[in-house]
């Protein structure tokens, strides 16, 4: 029992570690994020690279704060059909745009 | 408590989660399709739009990026309040849940300089679509942040009960379902400050 709880104790030690480091590299994505907004690239580029990083960022949060790396089946089944719709959600509006995007 | 609702403190054999933290998940995928549709709205109008302001033209983005900064701080003090509960240490709890609302408090601080800032500029959501979009999509999301700072304040005020009538687990779990909505809400910023201010 009592190793029990001292190996619940270093894992959660573990995980904290973890969350300084998630947390350094949110806050130098952000820079890098606004420093790439300075260099006011073309709408496709800035879009492009801004998404990549927000995704990046989301990622980070996802996995590691909302512990989703080591979560259970069900949550992954759930966040899957969220994510097919979700998408739908977003390509549609894009496609009914091509014929006269002005970006 | 317990026989009033089943499995809130201990996981259902077939899924290996409380009842609470699917519920939480299931919240969440339906608050993913809302914000989506604001989003698919904001593609339309920007790409059918004959001038679309860069965002840094129109917002003040140094304030923008301090309030991402706020909101990710508030991430990090949520989830440490609860590593502070796992760790059995009610102290450290307490002091993190009050400054994740803080951090909250902050973040809506900044927002109200921003928006009266835009007020006195004469730009408002009737001014342009942009600005329409911009502050549809930034007030739904302080509403989400007020409401998340409700359910983390209440566990802030009455983690203590809990932590001494014997619900531990239920308070771990409670605030860690609470972190999820928290974390989300951080994750809907992420989005909205380079779609808003960078782009």
């Amino acid at each position: 029992m009592e190793n029990h709880a001292a190996n619940h104790a270093v894992d959660i030690d573990r995980q904290i570690r973890g969350y300084m480091v998630v947390f350094v590299a949110l806050l130098a994505m952000t820079a890098i994020t606004v420093g790439v907004s300075y260099l006011h690239l073309e709408v496709r580029h800035a879009v492009a690279v801004a998404l990549v990083i927000a995704c990046f960022k989301a990622s980070l949060v996802v996995l590691f704060f909302m512990h989703l790396i080591s979560e259970r089946h069900v949550i992954f089944v759930i966040l899957a059909f969220t994510v097919a719709f979700f998408l739908v959600l977003m390509i549609l509006p894009i496609l009914t745009n091509l014929d006269h995007v002005r970006i | 408590m317990e026989g009033l609702i089943p499995y809130i403190t201990e996981p259902r054999e077939d899924t290996g989660l409380t009842n609470g933290k699917i519920g939480v998940w299931l919240f969440l995928a339906s608050e993913i399709m809302l914000f989506g549709a604001f989003f698919a709205t904001y593609i339309v109008m920007r790409l059918g739009a004959d001038v679309w302001p860069r965002g840094w033209e129109a917002q003040n983005v140094p304030l923008g990026t301090l309030n991402t900064a706020v909101l990710i701080t508030s991430s990090v003090t949520m989830v440490m309040a609860w590593a502070s509960l796992e760790r059995a240490d009610l102290k450290k709890f307490q002091m993190f849940a009050g400054a994740t609302v803080a951090l909250g408090f902050v973040f809506l601080c900044i927002k109200y300089v921003e928006y009266t800032s835009h007020f006195h500029e004469n730009m408002y959501p009737r001014t342009s679509t942009y600005l329409a979009v911009y502050f549809t999509m930034t007030g739904l999301h302080a509403l989400h942040v007020i409401f998340g700072m409700a359910v983390n304040g209440y566990f802030w005020l009455t983690g203590r009960s809990y932590w001494e009538a014997g619900d531990r687990q239920l308070l771990i779990n409670r605030v860690e379902n609470a972190g999820l909505f928290w974390h989300f809400v951080d994750i809907v910023w992420i989005f909205l400050f380079p779609v808003l201010y960078l782009l």
